[in-house]
């Protein structure tokens, strides 16, 4: 296997694991916890050196994912003394626990490979030279090992625990109810989440899991309402990433990692604009087209109101719309073009009135308000 | 001042929250030494009108005039009691210094409170009994309490007219006599009094002038012309018969 | 090491200065980001810093501070308006838009640095500094910078406090005063961005949101005025700034930014767990004793979360 399509497969385990996952992250409003996870593995990956007396997968794995749930753990104290607000919990726990971890790091493996810049940003660059091998058989980079069965155990987590996870993000009191703890489904996702982090952050770092986790779920949010649909668009945008994340880096001889996260951004961006149902170009149409809709309502409601009072006569001028609705000239006409062409109201000269469907539409749109 | 100018003429006012009309073509004009109730269901849109009075929230169509003039020049005329639920009571500050903050808007920017502002929040303070509680840190005060100094600090703002959103909500006892002894005291000096209220029981003993509303405006005037029956279930949907026991 | 070698030493002067002047100007305006229930958003933009100060040494090609400092900060103001723009216009809630924000931006600047490091140009060495801070290589240019930027912030702090206070309590209030909320807010962000533009050299990105956070927090356990909790942060974030360069400078191979945010971790700590009024284990020795004895009517009742 060349070490480019190792680098490349790697990179889409990776975005797929944290992808899938970040749905429920974006959805639950943690992506902020995740990102503070994702540092403060950091002194629970020198406990597990330190008790392996070496570079131990298993003692670096489970330290971290502890590390991972004293950070959950410790936020929830916080924010349960009702001393600190929740954001600011986050804030004081996992930049402690870096520190910690630095800390550790510099004094005691200051000539280990375990340097917290390589924590940060990762180097999937080097996936291709760390085989596994059965005796003679080379099974390949040992990261694509690592990251398949995280993939894989994400993918089983999420589909196995599918119903409760959704239930616990969408009503968590009724889940509570129904008998699913939600306490428990919140701290498994974070255990998950933590070995997540972990497994991918020697291949692209802390911070940029955080990217590949929040960002692809973001974008596929702004894509579709339903929760299926999200996390396949989710992995498909980070798997997109990954390929032309590897490209650009190539291209400008730059970190893996790093571009691989400019191009969820750029995903990213690109769903902001041009999504057809939350995206701003979308969505400034379709005010701009509300505005005179609901211009032409307004008018309405107005005739409506005024309909048979003393002061209809006055009430209904064109002139006086102009100067009480506070219309400007051109879109108080544009207004009554669309209120005229759908026969809404009737022109007499100068004065307005409302034809029948006018007066039910009105009507309708008094009562549609009021629900 | 325009002496003669209403101390708010609401016209054609429509607004909408993302998207969606909340109020529609409200028309109200308030004459001057009234308390009025802004009374009508959940969803109907009072606090949404007092919002948009003041210009916190964008305006689809219509005018807002406060003594003749938009707010953003009668703004020292009028003074604001926000939903006690709207803030944060466990911020660092004692009750004086919430009263304090009424003088703000006179004092302009950078300007700081004086010797003189002090004693004047203080004497907004004790005409709510509260005086007694000028130092304490304000989430150590009740809920009633609270409201309290919210209301002096409106007081503290010197204005003609006065819009409070739901003042009576989840108040004790002594509280609530407090606001109504504050309100008359305030209807005597010939200042005028705007309030969202939601309880038909206690409206028409509260108030003398009403605007019922539902989206848009159902009626408006004086309590004892405007709360009939008919009224009040056109505004409640008919559903509410049983509650409405004031009504004439 | 003494508080005397503080100042004979001329190296450890310059890093203890500047220590102290980010934790005084972080811990004040740190207040009012914790105060507004945005303690993340000075992690999310200390991130978002990154890409500036590799754009501006691309621009320009120099390394001077003031030039990369103003690069950090104008991309930290854009990220801002980005996360506003999110929050304002789609579904997405406030935590994802810093978190997207946070690691898009970080990811660019990663790309640039890198992208910089590789291009075989021998002026590009130190960029990589402002990653992790490297208080140690602070010299007096740079704290006369740090104090000066510092200076100007606080400066505008102290003209508008009661601009800011009111936004802080209560933004509704200070709209219907004619004090424009989002306006202020996001002068107040600017600010923000100073103080962390001022840390970026001495604790680095990722431990910057410590540096506003800690001290407001434990600030807030100690008082009930919010001008002593402004003082008191600044003093608090003044020590850690102090404690963590003795800490470090002692001893080999210690870096000076995690030294100060574990000396702030220790000092919330104890002010959450022994502040007079606030303290937890007061709090908890009331309670017991209130449950001995029989329950009495009280006439002020607390109420929080209503």
């Amino acid at each position: 296997m060349s070490s480019t399509f190792a680098i490349i497969l790697t990179g889409i385990l990776v975005a797929a694991a944290c992808a899938s996952l970040g749905c429920f992250l974006i959805l639950r409003r943690m992506a902020m916890l995740a990102d503070a996870i994702s540092h403060a593995i950091l002194p629970g990956l020198v406990a597990g050196y330190f008790i392996a007396q070496g570079p131990s997968l298993l003692a670096g794995f489970f330290g971290a994912a502890l590390a991972g749930l004293i950070t959950v753990g410790l936020v929830e104290l916080l924010k349960n003394t009702q001393r600190v607000g929740g954001e600011s919990a986050i804030g004081i726990v996992f930049p402690a626990m870096f520190a910690l971890g630095t800390f550790l790091v510099s004094k005691y493996y200051a000539d280990v490979h375990l340097d917290a810049d390589a924590v940060l940003y990762g180097n999937i660059e080097f996936v291709g030279f760390d085989h596994w091998y059965l005796g003679e058989t080379d099974l390949g980079p040992q990261s694509l090992w690592i990251m398949g069965c995280l993939c894989l155990i994400n993918l089983i987590f999420i589909s196995v625990f599918y119903k409760e996870l959704k239930l616990a993000t969408f009503d968590a009191g009724l889940a509570a109810t129904l008998g699913f703890s939600p306490i428990l489904i919140h701290y498994g996702l974070m255990a998950v989440v933590s070995i997540t982090t972990v497994g991918a952050f020697t291949a692209v770092g802390a911070i940029l899991v955080v990217a590949l986790m929040i960002v692809p779920a973001a974008t596929a949010y702004l894509l579709t309402d339903r929760l299926p649909w999200m996390i396949g668009l989710a992995i498909a945008a980070g798997a997109i990433a990954a390929v032309a994340g590897f490209g650009l880096a190539f291209m400008l001889n730059g970190s893996v990692a790093g571009a691989i996260a400019t191009v969820t951004g750029v995903e990213f961006g690109l769903a902001l604009l041009f999504s057809s149902k939350q995206g701003l170009v979308a969505r400034a149409q379709r005010l701009a087209r509300q505005r005179i809709q609901f211009a032409a309502d307004t008018l309405l409601v107005h005739l409506l109101q005024h309909e048979g009072s003393p002061d209809a006569a006055h009430e209904s001028t064109i002139d006086h719309l102009q100067s009480e609705l506070q219309w400007n000239n051109k879109f108080a006409q544009r207004v009554l073009d669309l209120a005229q062409r759908r026969s809404l109201v009737r022109c007499q000269g100068q004065q307005l009135e409302l034809t029948t469907s006018g007066r039910e539409r009105s009507q309708q749109v008094l009562q549609l308000g009021r629900g | 001042m325009n002496a003669s100018a209403k101390p708010l003429a609401i016209h054609d006012l429509t607004v909408a929250y993302q998207d969606k009309p909340v109020l529609w073509d409200i028309d109200l004009s308030v004459p001057t030494g009234v308390l009025a109730a802004i009374v009508g269901p959940n969803g109907a849109g009072k606090s949404t009108l007092i919002k948009a009075t003041l210009g916190l929230m964008p305006v689809a169509a219509g005018t807002v005039e406060m003594f003749g003039q938009p707010y953003a020049k009668a703004r020292r005329m009028v003074g604001y009691v926000p939903q006690r639920s709207s803030v944060d009571w466990d911020f660092p500050t004692n009750a004086l210094d919430v009263v304090l903050m009424g003088t703000y808007g006179q004092l302009g920017w950078i300007k700081r409170p004086s010797k003189a502002d002090r004693e004047w929040a203080l004497h907004c303070l004790e005409q709510l009994a509260m005086a007694d509680f000028a130092q304490r840190q304000i989430s150590q005060l009740s809920g009633g309490q609270q409201q309290r100094v919210f209301l002096a600090r409106a007081l503290a703002q010197r204005a003609q007219l006065y819009l409070m959103d739901e003042p009576f909500v989840g108040v004790d006892a002594v509280t609530e006599r407090a606001i109504i002894s504050l309100l008359q005291q305030l209807r005597s000096d010939g200042k005028t009094v705007i309030c969202v209220h939601h309880d038909l029981d206690s409206a028409p003993e509260y108030f003398d002038w009403v605007a019922l509303l539902n989206v848009r405006m159902i009626a408006a005037g004086p309590m004892k012309t405007i709360w009939t029956p008919e009224n009040i279930s056109q505004t409640y949907g008919g559903r509410t018969q049983s509650l409405i026991r004031g009504a004439a | 090491m003494s508080i005397l070698d503080l100042f004979r030493d001329y190296t450890l002067r310059n890093v203890a200065l500047g220590a102290m002047v980010l934790g005084i100007v972080s811990g004040i305006l740190g207040c009012f980001a914790v105060l507004r229930r945005q303690g993340l958003l000075g992690d999310a933009l200390s991130h978002a810093a990154l890409p500036g100060i590799a754009i501006a040494y691309l621009l320009t090609g120099s390394k001077a501070p003031i030039v990369l400092l103003l690069g950090a900060g104008i991309a930290g103001w854009v990220g801002t308006l980005v996360i506003n723009r999110i929050v304002r216009d789609t579904r997405i809630s406030e935590d994802s838009a810093l978190g997207i924000v946070l690691s898009v931006f970080f990811g660019v600047g990663i790309l640039l640095l890198t992208y910089i490091a590789k291009r075989n140009d021998a002026n590009q060495a130190g960029l990589d500094r402002f990653l992790f801070g490297q208080a140690a290589t602070l010299v007096a240019t740079d704290v006369l910078t740090m104090s000066i930027l510092g200076g100007l912030a606080l400066g505008c702090l102290v003209l508008l406090y009661k601009e800011f206070k009111l936004l802080a309590f209560d933004p509704a209030f200070a709209a219907s005063l004619g004090f424009p909320p989002n306006r202020l807010g996001i002068l107040l962000t600017s600010l923000i961005v100073v103080a962390i533009v001022i840390g970026l050299q001495t604790v680095g990105v990722v431990l910057m949101a410590a540096m506003l956070v800690g001290p407001a927090v434990a600030a807030r356990q100690w008082t009930h005025r919010l001008s002593v909790m402004l003082v008191l942060s600044g003093v608090f974030g003044a020590s850690a700034g102090i404690a963590g360069t003795m800490l470090s400078l002692g001893q080999q191979h210690v870096p000076t930014g995690p030294m100060i945010i574990l000396s702030l971790t220790a000092i919330v700590t104890i002010s959450l767990l022994f502040a007079p009024a606030r303290g937890l284990v007061w709090a908890k020795i009331r309670q017991n004793h209130s449950l001995n004895n029989e329950p009495r009517n009280r006439e002020i009742q607390p109420a929080k979360g209503e």
